[in-house]
């Protein structure tokens, strides 16, 4: 449709007020983002410890993060572990409960708020706190497992093999956030696909695997960028519940760089790490942005 | 049938309230020890119901504080720091998605883009350049350190608003353009009455993630009185500083009261901000 072409009256002043709106974000972009990245970049490239002046050294610390430190080697694998286990855990998660939700019975309005609680608070110490206590020593979780016969010598968070599941459970206990835009998504899938479905005698997997998850493949894109860019940022967690142990077994990326930068004052270094972390994320962005053609289903291409 | 139907229902209420059960009982367990003594809060650390009571002595330890500090300062530093830092975050996204959804000025594509690309970066990555900055200008271990960030406004709102923007025919404007109301006035006398339930879910998600931030606070202040709650019952947290648990328990509580009671107001507008613009919370 076209409306015969109005002439704004503001059209000169257009550049002025943008500008003037735009301001304040303007101001924080370039000093709380652009410079900041100019300079992390460069300190990148030297040796500096907040003391003496920062000497370029060149490529040395990014050569030194993967050939010299193994810690670091550690932390890479500890939050890749994360994200992969996380990130489909918690939208499987998210999707069922959706799913079970998506149906007309009573309460629903109750039972979503319920389960959405854990994603406003999850960020929390408080919420932290408790983690650490309920599958401490002495906690909820070593308690029932030896009234199920499973003594075991260390708690799950005391072990190393099995701390970072704890870690990964309680960010799967916040799924209430994917579950509600799921749950939004869901609702508009239209009824008659699968009024036609059930008409040809379709099985409830078969309507799942052909209509409902094809039909909800731009939400879970959507939702698997957000999600792998909040996973590889996990911090509270491991620095609240386990401080990075047993043995390293939860030391996430960026728990190593606030170490690396405020223990240790390695600026350079840490700076070095802060980009190989952009380095991943775009990589991992990109790669889901061009196999989007592949798996992602757009009702309307245009 | 109507048996089939019931035995449904029954099923679905069992299966729905069990999942329930499970995602509340952390807070469910974090109230009852919190009223439980420090003698026997491990001797049953299942149990939700306490041995021994001890909400009096436990709330009064906590309010009591940790380093010297009371619970109240740490409280108010809180509460200050959040309120002006929402304020200030929601103003400055409104300004902006205002002029990136509604006026054509050079380089607005660009701007947007950068919006986008802030949203992308983990915080964490400029946290040393930051530091470093702010350092310069005197200003670590204030409170002007933890607010002004966020009066910079917050990629997800300006994003959540531009979206919302967009929802809104043109025409509203142009009448009011006719009309004689300048750029300024459409937008606070016509558009923002519109874009209410957008402005109300951004002041919300601004409010819990700044209430419960803890790696900035942390990084940027070091002296306990300056503390925000996180970062004090962090402390609290620490066997050589402090070492009572139910202190502990009954102010992380007394933490999460705001965050919940807020909630519960305005749950609707954001269970279905959420849903529509699918926003991290």
């Amino acid at each position: 449709m076209k409306s015969k072409k109005k002439k704004s009256i503001y059209k000169r002043t257009d550049n002025l007020v943008g500008y003037v709106l735009m301001a304040p974000w303007l101001v924080g972009f370039i000093a709380m983002w652009l410079i900041p990245a100019v300079i992390s970049l460069y300190y990148s490239f030297t040796d500096f410890n907040l003391l003496n002046t920062p000497k370029l050294i060149g490529f040395a610390n990014y050569v030194r993060a993967f050939t010299q430190d193994e810690t670091f080697i550690q932390a890479l694998k500890v939050t890749f572990l994360y994200v992969f286990l996380l990130v489909p855990l918690r939208l499987a998660f998210a999707l069922f409960v959706a799913m079970l939700l998506n149906k007309e019975h009573k309460c629903l309005g109750l039972y979503r708020t319920l389960y959405y609680v854990p994603s406003i608070i999850g960020g929390s110490i408080a919420v932290s706190v408790v983690w650490k206590q309920i599958f401490g020593s002495k906690g909820v979780v070593m308690t029932l497992l030896s009234v199920f016969g499973i003594e075991q010598s260390t708690s799950l968070l005391g072990n190393p093999k099995t701390a970072l599941s704890v870690i990964i459970l309680m960010g799967v206990w916040q799924f209430g956030s994917s579950m509600l835009i799921f749950l939004s998504a869901l609702k508009q899938i239209p009824h008659t696909l699968y009024e036609s479905a059930m008409v040809d005698g379709a099985k409830p997997s078969y309507t799942f695997w052909k209509i409902t998850l094809p039909m909800l493949t731009p939400t879970i894109f959507f939702n698997l960028i957000l999600q792998i860019i909040n996973g590889f940022r996990v911090f509270t967690e491991s620095f609240v519940i386990t401080n990075g142990g047993p043995l390293d077994s939860t030391l996430s990326y960026v728990l190593y760089l606030y170490r690396r930068a405020f223990t240790y004052f390695d600026m350079g270094y840490s700076c070095a790490l802060a980009w190989i972390l952009v380095a991943i994320i775009a990589v991992f962005t990109v790669i889901i942005f061009k196999t989007q053609k592949n798996w992602v289903y757009y009702e309307s291409e245009d | 049938m109507k048996k089939k139907k019931l035995f449904q229902a029954v099923r679905f209420h069992i299966g729905a309230c069990l999942i329930g059960f499970l995602m509340i009982y952390p807070l469910i367990w974090l109230l009852a020890s919190s009223f439980k003594s420090n003698d026997t809060m491990f001797l049953d650390t299942y149990s939700l119901i306490p041995k021994e009571w001890a909400v009096a002595e436990n709330y009064a330890s906590g309010f009591a504080g940790v380093g010297g500090v009371k619970f109240a300062t740490f409280f108010m530093n809180s509460l200050i720091v959040t309120v002006v830092g929402t304020a200030g975050c929601v103003m400055t996204s409104l300004l902006a998605a205002y002029a990136l959804s509604r006026i054509k000025f050079k380089f607005s594509g660009l701007w947007f883009g950068c919006v986008m690309l802030t949203m992308m970066i983990p915080p964490q990555v400029m946290v040393v350049p930051q530091y470093i900055i702010l350092k310069k200008l005197n200003l670590i271990d204030t409170r002007t350190a933890l607010i002004l960030p966020w009066f910079f406004g917050g990629a997800f709102f300006i994003f959540l608003m531009v979206q919302f923007f967009r929802g809104i025919p043109r025409e509203l404007d142009e009448a009011a353009e006719i009309d004689g109301c300048g750029r300024i006035g459409i937008l606070f006398r016509i558009l923002v009455p519109v874009v209410r339930p957008a402005i109300i879910t951004s002041s919300i998600f601004a409010f819990y993630w700044i209430w419960q931030d803890f790696f900035q606070p942390l990084i940027f202040m070091n002296s306990a009185k300056k503390y925000t709650i996180p970062l004090a019952l962090n402390m609290y947290l620490d066997p050589n500083s402090y070492n009572n648990y139910g202190g502990l328990f009954a102010m992380s509580v007394i933490s999460l009261l705001p965050v919940i009671l807020f909630f519960i107001i305005f749950q609707r507008y954001l269970v279905d901000g959420i849903a529509m613009d699918g926003i991290k919370g």
